[in-house]
């Protein structure tokens, strides 16, 4: 169990590509953090670095009270679940769990009571002597898990370590992966591209973009008030809309709407409104003309996609609402609305 | 009307067009494995005789009352200008031959296609063209500057001069590098984490999912180094160190001058010669076409 800090931790590859530009945080004793972000921006190379596979190129790495910068990977006291589990194809899932524990000189007999008590702990007790090929896609994920677990290290890294499972299986084994960490309490950086994943497991969520961290927070933080436009679009399905507004004299006008919500003084020009689709209700004397062109049934909530004011606009009810194509009016919950820069798309 | 007339000669002429093209096979199938399996039989038909009646007659087609006697002088005769010389020694001699070409090929190649893959070295892709341009420069076209060196290093007539000046090979590096690259990293990468250094990783994970190509590069190799002919008979001149190869040949020289050929024990050793390396063959027969397509990875 352990701390994790970065300091000033960048990554530029020799090819002079910025995978990570500078970057710094902590990561509490016990916390489970979810790197999130979309393919190619740098939350499996940060990952990466923390586990020792590639070079800092510069700022300094601590887990615990120790600088591991320069530390080889085995010995950060640091235990990796990888996306395609890399498990040892001829070792049986006994000596797959085991094999890092004999490297390190561990009594045969040890090794065997860990093995076992590992096994229990994730139902692979009745597996112990198959080979990998001869096991499911979520036994061997739990074979990845084991051989992490049985370290004891002080620290678990996750690769996106759920992606190669079906949908029921990824649910099922989100919650597993919580609970162990839970009942263990070993730190836990968790990377990955799904942001459902990262939402239900995070005890704080860092989103990254292009190698720059967008906004660091809890879950619920993240999803009510994103730092920026990109995080308002990435967490979240369906993701927030983002309708483009004026602002002037306090107020947010949107093409024939005055006063939508209140803006404030200093703000003047052009500006990026931020509603979720659920923040909206569906309203006979609501203030706004919503065109619905879509339905979409999900079950338990319906989608509406349409067009508010000419820009495309998504909103979600409850499966007891009516609903129907065409003009519907729509009232939108005034503290939800967030006001974004339509340059720089930070938060107002 | 134009249906069922259409119909009718389809249904009957259907399998006699198979039947014509199994027959084809069939006797090109036939015709192959004659060609392959006739030459062996004559062989032993004709070990079988004594050296008058060959020498007299020519190839036997029937089995006659000599095979025993052919075969008993050919491997524990002693033969050649020393008399010193039996079969069993130039059978152990190609053994020693052919396994130590296969595992030293076996042992140096996967190390270099290790180092080329593994490692970041500096010139890696170059030195992998390097090796595999050697394929163009096979035994033969360096066999005069080679002969010198193992010459001048005075390991004439020894196992080492016969083995290591042949064991460096491109073709198996290129089959292990292949392989190899098709190695997920994160093995590699998972093994790092687990705390196996370079040579633990190696010897642990490497060596144990290459085995089918390790037998697949045996076979080939082990009868790469027992057919030896041409290095054999330049670099030992110790009758001691004859291998099968060359003891065939020794044998129908050795008697010339004075009596008749014994064609019959020659033809005995060239089957025991042949022997070894379609049992291999046969025995690693699996691994081999497993090696060559197929990974469990």
């Amino acid at each position: 169990m352990a701390q994790v800090s970065l300091e000033g931790i960048r990554k530029v590859y020799p090819n002079g590509f910025k995978a990570v530009q500078t970057t710094s945080f902590t990561i509490q004793d016990g916390e489970f953090v979810v790197l999130v972000g979309p393919s190619g921006c740098g939350k499996s190379t940060l990952l990466r670095m923390i586990a020792g596979l590639e070079d800092i190129t510069e700022g300094t790495l601590k887990i615990g009270d120790r600088v591991v910068n320069d530390v080889d990977p085995a010995d950060r006291d640091i235990a990796m679940v990888f996306q395609n589990y890399a498990l040892y194809p001829h070792m049986t899932v006994r000596k797959n769990i085991g094999y890092g524990l004999k490297n390190r000189g561990t009594p045969a007999s040890e090794i065997a009571a860990k093995v076992e008590d590992a096994a229990k702990m994730l139902n692979l007790t009745e597996y112990l002597d198959r080979k990998p090929a001869q096991l499911s896609g979520g036994q061997r994920q739990r074979v990845a898990m084991g051989r992490a677990v049985v370290r004891d290290p002080a620290l678990f890294l996750f690769d996106e370590p759920l992606s190669n499972l079906d949908a029921k299986l990824r649910n099922q084994m989100r919650i597993e992966i919580k609970a162990l960490q839970r009942r263990l309490g070993t730190t836990a950086v968790y990377v990955t591209h799904d942001q459902v994943e990262a939402m239900t497991m995070a005890d704080r969520i860092i989103v990254l973009n292009a190698g720059r961290i967008e906004q660091i927070g809890t879950p619920s933080e993240i999803y009510h008030n994103p730092a920026s436009t990109f995080v308002a679009s990435f967490m979240g399905a369906p993701p927030m809309n983002l309708i483009e507004a004026e602002a002037s004299d306090g107020q947010v006008r949107l093409n024939g709407y005055d006063g939508l919500m209140p803006a404030p003084q200093a703000v003047s020009g052009p500006v990026t409104m931020g509603v979720r689709p659920e923040d909206v209700e569906l309203d006979e004397n609501g203030s706004v003309s919503f065109q619905v062109d879509i339905l979409e049934e999900l079950g338990a909530h319906r989608l509406l996609h349409g067009t508010l004011a000419d820009q495309p606009f998504t909103v979600m009810v409850g499966k007891d609402h009516s609903v129907h194509t065409g003009e519907t009016r729509i009232t939108l919950k005034h503290d939800a609305l967030r006001l974004f820069d339509v340059e720089t798309g930070k938060v107002l | 009307m134009a249906d069922t007339t259409l119909d009718t000669p389809a249904v009957t002429r259907k399998p006699r067009r198979i039947r014509w093209e199994t027959i084809g096979d069939h006797f090109v199938l036939i015709l192959g494995s004659l060609l392959m399996i006739l030459p062996p039989l004559l062989a032993l038909t004709t070990a079988s005789h004594d050296a008058v009646t060959i020498h007299r007659e020519g190839i036997q087609l029937g089995l006659g009352d000599d095979l025993g006697k052919n075969f008993n002088a050919a491997m524990f005769e002693k033969g050649g200008f020393t008399q010193t010389v039996d079969g069993t020694l130039m059978l152990m001699n190609s053994f020693i031959l052919g396994i130590g070409f296969a595992v030293g090929k076996i042992i140096i190649s996967m190390m270099a296609a290790y180092a080329i893959v593994y490692f970041r070295l500096r010139f890696a892709t170059l030195a992998f063209w390097v090796i595999f341009t050697t394929l163009l420069l096979p035994l033969e076209v360096r066999i005069l500057p080679s002969y010198e060196a193992i010459q001048k290093l005075g390991l004439t007539n020894t196992y080492t001069g016969l083995i290591v000046p042949l064991i460096a090979s491109a073709t198996g590096t290129f089959f292990f590098r292949q392989f190899f690259m098709s190695v997920p990293e994160e093995l590699a990468e998972a093994a790092r984490i687990d705390g196996a250094g370079p040579w633990k990783f190696f010897i642990d994970i490497l060596v144990p999912l290459s085995r089918t190509m390790i037998a697949a590069i045996f076979i080939i190799m082990f009868v790469f180094g027992w057919n030896q002919y041409l290095w054999p008979t330049l670099i030992t001149t110790d009758e001691s160190f004859f291998t099968l190869v060359r003891g065939i040949k020794q044998i129908v020289l050795t008697y010339t001058d004075s009596q008749i050929p014994e064609h019959g024990q020659a033809l005995a050793l060239a089957i025991v010669a042949m022997i070894p390396p379609v049992a291999i063959v046969i025995f690693f027969q699996n691994w081999f076409v497993k090696g060559l397509t197929e990974s469990d990875k």
